[in-house]
This record gives C-alpha cells, structure tokens and sequence, in this order.
C-alpha cells in the first residue's frame, strides 16, 4: 500500500522531470547510433551479391534494393573465385528450395547489408507468388504489396517494420531454409554487434544508478526523507517503492535500447528479447541498490558525480568489452564482483546465441545475490535516520 | 489530566563531542501547548528529533503516549512539521498532501475531506493545483503545516511553524491550534516569536543543555520579575 504509494509519488516526479527523462531515453540512443557509425566506418556502402542458380524474380528484388548489385553466376566455382577476388561481397545459391549464402564478411557491415537485402528480397517474392497463386480479391493484395514494396524501401535504409515482420510470418510456412556461411570470422564478427549487449547493460546501470542516487540525495538533504520517516512507513516499503519505480523506468528504457538496436542499427537478437529485458531490469535493480546505497556517503550532487570514475569506469574495464583473457589472473579476478560483467554475458548469450533465459541461472543467481546483499543493506542503512 | 502525552526524563544527547543536551525534563499533558524557546543552537530541535526516534539518546529517557521511543506504529499519531520544509517540490500542493497522509495511514476515503479542510486552515485552498516549485517561502511553510495537522494527530510536534507567515495567518494558525487543545490534543511547539510563547500553556526555557525554567508564561514572568516572555529569555541569557 505504502510501497505503491512511494512508486507512484517517484514515478510521477521522473515525469516530470522531462529533461533528466530525455537524458535516460535519447541520450543512449544517440551514442549508440554515433558508435555504430564509428565502429561501423562505411555503413552506406554499396555490396555486390553473386547468384547461383537463383530465380530471375529474386535477382530483380535484389537488384531494385539500393546499394545492391546483382552479378549472376553460372557454378559456384566461378562465383567463390569471384569472392575471393574481392569482386563480389557474398554469394546466394539456390539448393533446391533452400539457400546457402556465404558471405566474405571482412566487413560486418556488408555482411548485414546482404543478408537485409536477401531477407527483403525473398520475403517480397514470396508474396508476389502467393498474390499470383491466389488471384483472389486482388484489390486487397495489391495494396498489401503497395504497403510492402513501401516498407521494403525503408527496409533498405536499414529500417524496419512491423508490418514486414508480419508478412514474412504469414509466407513462413512457406519460406525456405537459409545457410549462412562466413569466409571470415562468424555470425559474431563486428565489433559494436559485440559491444552491444554490454553497452546495453551499461546505459541501464549508468542511468539507473545516477538518477536514483541523485533522486535520494536529494530527498535526504531536503529532508523529505525524514518527514518520511517521521510517519508509521516501513523503512523496506521506501527502498521497494524505489525499485518498483525504478524498474518501470529500467522495463522503458530497455525496451527502447532493444527496439532501437534492432530497428535502427539492424543488428539482430537471435534470443528472446523479453530474456533480454528480464536481464536489464535485474541489472537496473541492482543498479539502483547501488545508487542508494552511494548516495549515503555523498553530501551533494557534486560527490554524487565523484561516483562515476570511481565506481562506473572501472565497471566498463571489467565489463567484457575489452577481452579479459589477455589480463592477468589477479586483474581477472576482479570482473567477478562486477555485474555489468554477469548481465552482458547473459545478454551476448541471449542476443548472438539465443540461449533461453533458463540456461543463464548462474549469471542470474549471481546479480540476484547483488541485488538481495545490497536490498538488505539499504533496510539497514535507513536506520541512520530513524532507529525503527 | 492523565497520563502525559510527551514524557522526558534527564534525557542527554551527544553528537561526537559536543554535548547538546544534558539534562532535559519536560512533559507535555494532553491538551496542552508547550512552548520550547532557547537561542538557535540551544538543541531545541534535537529535543524534538529524539522525542521522534529520528535521533538515539545518549541517556535517560523519551517517551510518548508512555511507550519509549523510538516506535514505528505510534509515529502515526504524531503530526510532526520539521525545521525545514521537507515538501517535493515537482509535485503540487495537493499531490504532497495526499502523499504524505497516504503515508500517515490515512484512509482512502477520508483523505480528499482531510487534505480541503487542513488546507483552509493554512489558507492554501486556491493554490492546491500548483507545483510547490512555484510557492513562496510562506505558502510552503503552510502547506509544511498542513501536512502536520493532516489526519487529526493526537500530538504535534511543530518546528517553528510560523517562521515567513504573515500576521493574519498567524492569527489563524494559533486559533487553530488553540482549538486543537481545547479539543485535548497536545502541541509541543518550538519558537522565536515571544509574542507566540505568550500563548502557550507552559514554556520550557531550553538553556546550555538544561531545561532552566519551565512553567506557565505569567509565572515565570513573576519568578524573574519582568513584564513579558521575551525579557524573561534575555534576563535568563543574561543579556541586558
Ligand atoms: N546531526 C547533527 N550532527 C552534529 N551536530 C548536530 C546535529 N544536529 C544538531 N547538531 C548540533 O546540535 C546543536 C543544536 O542544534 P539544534 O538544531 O537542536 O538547535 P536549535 O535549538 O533547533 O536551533 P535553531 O533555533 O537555530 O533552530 C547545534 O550546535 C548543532 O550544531
Ligand atoms: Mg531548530
């Protein structure tokens, strides 16, 4: 009852404070997109795709996609030789009713552009041979096709939408086993899709931490919280109304990070993204724990931001983003107690192996025993400023 | 007259070093106001801090309603309005109100009745739907002492509630606390106002961390042989 009552008040001012929520929300959004054209140099580059044995229909797709050349060859012989030689960047072969793709992949960006435009290609073909097979009630396929070929041209840039995602599940019974193939490196190659779930994790700890820190700062030096204290509320019901709240904030800017990652910078979840979303908000939690709990020993906003190089840089050190295995044993070592560390993993295994949330219980175990130690810990420690 | 609604006994308090308070007796009796008047730094509001749990004692007693302090449950029936004003100020008068008597324990039903009429009193009816951001340093001292009488508190523990409020109101607000009294509430009051110790049932003089004379306004007014409150405090200070 309480509880909801402190969520409520906490969420209302987050609200509004519309410039401290523009912070949360745009902030991350406008360094990832900057990241991804920085780690991503030539995002806009043209890719040549050599076809073997592949429909006319599907070639014409392909080729209307901007940025797309189609080369057609007659053996994959000539075409891998092609490959080799630099002068096409992937090739597409029809076995049978599938596809093998294989993809140079020196420059993940063009690995994306390529398998965007192979995804786009065959999922507007598909649905120009169900309009034919069906020749039914055309009036309202051909819209849908107006609407697609509309939502293709967006694709292209890089975007996508819904809709596209509906249409390509409706043809799914019908659409074709895709290989992919990398004659470098993996599926994982790029370094920003590598950076990602960490980067995520970090915003949401980053924000989290602040922002809740700040927040209780502030109510501990305007003496709100002891009014608070002063009335019969459960020194437990302020610290959960703090994390509820908080964690609606987290869920928020989760979901936008994720939506944004994946409709923007089109890099792809293989996983589940509600795994990815349950994972952040943990962090967020724990995040949030920490911020409190920081807050304690801050006087002023201004120690509150002595915080960041003390406590959230090292974070990013140990966070994964820099390979740990070339650092010694003792420095190792230290990535245990940092749980940016334990959600990124969790998350890279959502986001690039699609591991279901129930195989990471040791990633989530060991941020749950962070959030609980450090949960406790702020009960206890209101007790400065009321005994009961 | 009962059992007393605030009973302090040889209480002491320390921060590090400093010693505050050393010995500190006072009772406030249902249905009346006690005035707590010392110079700034006396420990008038340490007093109060300690009398609420927020602060431990470093000997002797406090107790409320007869049970020792600190305790949760009982803070219910205390309205306490702090030094400072202690509001959130993204919120507006009416959002505070209705938080802080979510957080009393004050029903759902009752709330909207109790946060109109302890807002008339304080005179804030017509700037309820404002942000506090915006209030003067008056409004949110009232809309502070609002919160306070929220929920018909048995006991008010107010610190120097009148401080920015203009002479009419103060007029209004001790009107209501005298009702509150007759009503045999109790009011434990801090102050600098003089003219509002006149006004209290008994005044303690909060000195060097001693209570140095507590009784009835024209008593002490006797006992140090001056007209009013206020040469009874200078003389006590030694100030001529
Ligand atoms: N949390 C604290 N830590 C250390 N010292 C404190 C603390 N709170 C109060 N003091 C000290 O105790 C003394 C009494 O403070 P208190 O606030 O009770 O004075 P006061 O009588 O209310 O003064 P005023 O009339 O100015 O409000 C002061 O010297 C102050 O420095
Ligand atoms: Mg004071």
């Amino acid at each position: 009852m309480r509880t909801i009552g402190i969520m409520n008040r906490v969420l209302k001012e987050l609200f509004r404070d519309k410039r401290t929520l523009a912070l949360m929300f745009i902030a991350p959004i406008l360094i990832m997109l900057l990241m991804s054209v920085i780690f991503n140099t030539n995002s806009s580059t043209d890719v040549s795709i050599g076809t073997v044995a592949v429909s006319h229909k599907l070639n014409k797709q392909m080729a209307d996609i901007k940025h797309v050349t189609v080369k057609t060859y007659d053996t994959k012989t000539t075409a891998k030789k092609a490959l080799k030689n630099e002068k096409i960047d992937a090739i597409v072969k029809k076995n049978g009713s599938n596809y093998s793709l294989t993809y140079a992949n020196t420059d993940s960006t063009k690995t994306a552009t390529v398998k965007m435009a192979f995804k786009n290609a065959l999922t507007a073909t598909s649905v120009n041979q169900l309009k034919s097979a069906l020749k039914k009630s055309t009036q309202a396929t051909v819209k849908l096709q107006a609407q697609l070929q509309a939502v293709q041209r967006q694709q292209a840039a890089a975007k996508t939408t819904s809709n596209a995602m509906m249409a390509t599940k409706s043809t799914s019974q019908k659409t074709p086993k895709i290989t992919n193939h990398y004659v470098y490196g993996d599926k994982d190659t790029g370094y920003f899709a590598k950076m990602l779930p960490i980067l995520m994790g970090f915003f949401v700890f980053f924000f989290v931490f602040l922002i809740s820190g700040m927040a209780l700062l502030k109510e501990r030096t305007s003496g709100t919280l002891d009014r608070l204290l002063a009335t019969p509320v459960k020194r437990s019901s302020i610290v959960f109304g703090y994390m509820l709240s908080y964690g609606v904030l987290a869920i928020l800017q989760t979901v936008l990070i994720v939506l944004v990652t994946v409709w923007m910078l089109g890099i792809e979840v293989v996983g589940n993204m509600l795994s990815v979303i349950v994972i952040n908000l943990i962090l967020a939690l724990v995040a949030l724990a920490f911020g409190i709990l920081l807050s304690t020993f801050a006087n002023s906003e201004f120690q509150m931001m002595q915080f960041i190089p003390l406590v959230i840089v090292p974070q990013i050190f140990f966070s994964g983003i820099i390979p740990l295995d070339s650092m010694a044993a003792w420095v190792k070592d230290i990535s245990y107690i940092i749980p940016i560390k334990y959600a990124g993993d969790a998350v890279t295994d959502i986001i690039m192996r699609g591991t279901s949330i129930w195989q990471l219980g040791f990633d989530i175990g060991i941020l749950l025993i962070f959030l609980v130690v450090l949960t406790v810990l702020n009960i206890v420690g209101l007790k400065r400023y009321r005994k009961v | 007259m009962g059992e007393p609604m605030i009973d302090l006994q040889h209480l002491a308090k320390d921060f590090g070093k400093q010693t505050v308070l050393k010995d500190i007796n006072l009772t406030v009796n249902p249905g009346e106001i006690v005035g707590l008047i010392g110079p700034s730094g006396a420990g008038k509001s340490t007093v109060i801090k300690v009398t609420l749990g927020m602060e431990v004692t470093s000997g002797g007693s406090a107790k409320v309603f007869g049970t020792t302090m600190p305790n949760r449950e009982l803070l219910g029936r205390i309205g306490y309005m702090a030094q400072t004003d202690a509001l959130y100020d993204a919120l507006s008068g009416q959002e505070n109100l209705k938080f802080y008597g979510l957080m009393k324990g004050i029903n759902r039903k009752e709330i909207d009745e109790q946060v109109a009429y302890v807002a008339n009193v304080v005179d804030l009816t017509k700037d309820l739907n404002k942000r506090v951001s915006g209030y003067s340093g008056g409004m949110m001292r009232r809309l502070s002492l609002a919160i306070a009488l929220l929920g018909k508190p048995d006991l008010l523990i107010l610190d120097e509630p009148t401080v920015g409020i203009d002479p009419a109101l103060r007029r209004q607000i001790w009107a209501e606390l005298g009702r509150i009294r007759d009503e045999g509430r109790s009011i434990l009051i801090t102050t600098h106002v003089m003219d509002e110790a006149e006004l209290c049932g008994r005044v303690a003089l909060l000195l060097d961390g001693k209570v140095m004379a507590f009784d009835a306004p024209a008593i002490l007014e006797q006992q140090y042989q001056v007209k009013t409150i206020e040469e009874v405090f200078l003389k006590a200070e030694g100030v001529e």
